[in-house]
């Protein structure tokens, strides 16, 4: 398969045309636009396949479920203030274990916020986000390959696991243009699930709810997805180690983030410094144990985050009180250098007497 | 046309409908209470039903089958 | 003797738990019957709301689905949109099709989308207690409208069929009610006509219910359904709203 050139908004829509996504429901908000209208373009005429631009976020998301429990891939994408919009049916979605796609390419908030790039859902996408007791699965990619690459991995965690899975991204990654390489092409006829509502022939009528007026039956649905939940931790974690081996300092970050840190770790290696970067890609499941395991070796981090710090209470909970943790964030959109960073991770290097 | 019915008296909530919209005034709420705590009602077959399905038509507990011949 | 009526064969022989004289049941059953005469039960997929009606699937012997409340529209175009073959209909209260779920309502008919709303009018929110709907009359008492509904204060009561008749995506709107054995079987009429229209591939419809609730009109059920023709019905006109069933799709 040839390399092409592509935005990060289009190579989204590409690889989910490309997974079998045979439904997509959006509602135009900056930076994604590019990604529901390359949806308008390529999937609203593909046989058997529908677009709709929703009359809002909500009706997408509810869409979405309508389309899942008819047992088709179905995906919808928004950018912050819209993913808010869309909690409740995302609750809705994991209460009924229905399989589904989101895209957030986030922006700066809170509020109308900002249209620049920005990490500041990501309690949001990994806290669960609406009511109720449930996680959904985050992936974090940090270029336009590793989004067109985890676009199709969440369609197949989606339909493995009936749990929704958030691809986390930013609007910078939606507007960058990276070269990339598809890894699969698209089916001839979207696939349809077995378990699908699609009319009761030939088999009793089902139904799909969330509500019961029965508690314990709602404790047990929780506690099938807490254990869900933890094959999952076991399963599915992803992540990169960066120059970690002999590294006197590790940067943890996640997405653009990251991939600005890594501009930044590079220069630093050149001037001798012995910096390395760990970043999750399954923002949850987060990669825990392995996170810790770097603390064997390496007694400071720094965390990097376009936010107030978010992902650096995960990095606190799974080095379980080890480690020397720093933060350096920006949040509102503001995106740093690569030279700040560079500023940054070497100043404390020094402070830290490392050598 | 002759016709009956058959109340079914445990699922009658005595709302009392069909006791209102009967022509022929063949029903009536009694006084004896079903397992679920509602008074039911009860057909009074004096042979001049005419199975017209009014009862029936109306009773939200689909709670009665009529008979015509 | 031969019997005449029955149960319907898409009507689960489960006990309701909706209050004695309520329209509900009615509803369902005519509905059902529908679903038996048009041969469709194994197309169905039903899309109950939150309210008193959130158990339908206890009732309705075909697939259906939850939903969020005032988005069963939203969930009826994704459900249509994955498999244009079955036959999609949405049962909605007051508060889920014309206060919360305007939007998606309005939308779901404007883009003429094949699916059936049963839109049940019983001017009050029931399972939550009796608040005040949309379509709260006027002077009318609700827990949240203790003093009577005030038109200064709380507007008037809204007309979703006729706005809904006014988007070009409505192929048949009707209102009907189901307080009488000549209304009921009207109102059956009108439900067989919707789902035929759907069938047919003709675009949204809608058929408005006028439903008594005892409980919360705080009357008996005789009274109730003496009110929706003494009261509802003169606020609510039944008939045919619109019907363009016979137009050729030629837009």
């Amino acid at each position: 398969m040839a390399k092409v050139l592509m935005t990060g908004n289009a190579a989204i829509g590409e690889a989910a045309i490309r997974a079998g996504c045979q439904s997509y429901f959006g509602y135009p908000i900056t930076p994604q636009n590019e990604l529901t209208e390359y949806m308008a373009a390529h999937l609203s005429r593909r046989p058997g396949c529908s677009f709709v631009q929703a009359e809002s976020e909500i009706a997408a998301i509810n869409m979405v479920y309508g389309a899942s429990v008819a047992g088709v891939r179905a995906m919808t994408s928004s950018s912050s203030p819209g993913i808010s919009l869309k909690q409740e049916g995302i609750s809705y979605l994991a209460a009924c274990q229905l399989p589904a796609v989101i895209v957030n390419m986030s922006r700066g908030g809170p509020g109308l916020g900002s249209i620049s790039a920005s990490q500041s859902d990501y309690f949001q996408s990994t806290r669960g986000g609406g009511h109720g007791d449930y996680r959904t699965i985050v992936l974090g990619p940090a270029s336009v390959q590793e989004l067109a690459d985890l676009t199709h991995h969440a369609f197949e965690l989606t339909d493995k696991y009936f749990i929704p899975v958030i691809i986390l991204g930013d609007g910078m990654l939606g507007q960058m243009m990276e070269p990339l390489e598809f890894k699969h092409e698209a089916p001839d006829v979207p696939p349809v699930r077995q378990d699908a509502l699609r009319g009761a022939k030939g088999r009793p009528s089902k139904f799909v709810r969330t509500f019961t007026s029965h508690p314990p039956d709602l404790e047990e649905v929780n506690w099938s997805l807490f254990r869900r939940y933890q094959l999952l931790q076991k399963q599915e974690v992803m992540w990169e180690n960066y120059m970690t081996e002999d590294a006197r300092l590790i940067v943890t970050a996640f997405g653009i983030a990251a991939r600005i840190a890594k501009g930044a770790i590079k220069q630093a290696r050149a001037m001798g410094l012995k910096i390395g970067m760990f970043r999750p890609i399954t923002l949850w499941p987060f990669p825990s144990e392995q996170l810790k395991e770097l603390a064997k070796t390496t007694k400071y981090f720094l965390d990097f985050e376009m936010n107030m710090g978010q992902m650096i209470e995960d990095v606190r909970l799974s080095l379980e009180g080890q480690g020397d943790i720093s933060f350096h964030g920006r949040p509102g959109g503001v995106i740093p250098t690569p030279s700040e960073v560079l500023r940054i991770i070497t100043r404390i290097y020094h402070q830290k007497g490392l050598n | 046309m002759k016709g009956r019915i058959e109340i079914n008296r445990e699922l009658c909530k005595g709302c009392g409908i069909c006791v209102f919209f009967c022509p022929k005034k063949l029903i009536t709420l009694s006084d004896q209470l079903n397992a679920a705590g509602y008074l039911h009602t009860v057909f009074e077959d004096t042979g001049t039903c005419t199975g017209c399905a009014t009862c029936a038509v109306v009773c939200p507990e689909v709670a009665i089958e009529v008979y015509r011949g | 003797m031969e019997k005449i009526f029955s149960h319907p064969t898409s009507l689960k022989k489960a006990v309701f738990h909706y209050c004695p004289g309520c329209g509900h049941s009615i509803i369902h059953r005519i509905t059902c019957e529908v679903i038996d005469e048009l041969g469709i039960q194994d197309r169905a997929i039903g899309v109950p709301p939150p309210g008193c009606s959130v158990f339908a699937y206890y009732y309705f012997d075909v697939d259906m689905v939850e939903s969020a409340h005032g988005r069963g529209a939203a969930v009826a175009t994704g459900i249509k949109r994955a498999n244009p073959d079955s036959i999609v209909f949405t049962y909605q209260g007051d508060g889920d099709l014309a206060a919360i779920g305007t939007t998606e309502t309005l939308h779901a008919a404007n883009r003429g989308e094949n699916i059936t709303a049963i839109f049940i009018n019983n001017a009050v929110y029931g399972m939550t207690g009796g608040q005040m709907a949309p379509t709260t009359m006027l002077n009318m008492k609700t827990t949240t409208s203790p003093f009577g509904r005030d038109a200064r204060l709380e507007g008037h009561p809204i007309k979703m069929s006729e706005i809904l008749a006014q988007v070009q995506g409505t192929c048949y709107v009707e209102r009907v009610a189901v307080n009488s054995p000549a209304n009921i079987r009207k109102a059956k009429k009108a439900l067989k006509k919707a789902f035929q229209s759907q069938i047919d591939g003709k675009g949204y419809s809608l058929v408005e219910i006028l439903s008594p609730c005892p409980t919360n009109w705080k009357m008996n059920p005789v009274q109730s359904w003496q009110w929706v023709d003494d009261v509802m019905s003169k606020e609510f006109p039944l008939g045919l709203i619109k019907d363009t069933t016979d137009k050729k799709d030629a837009d």
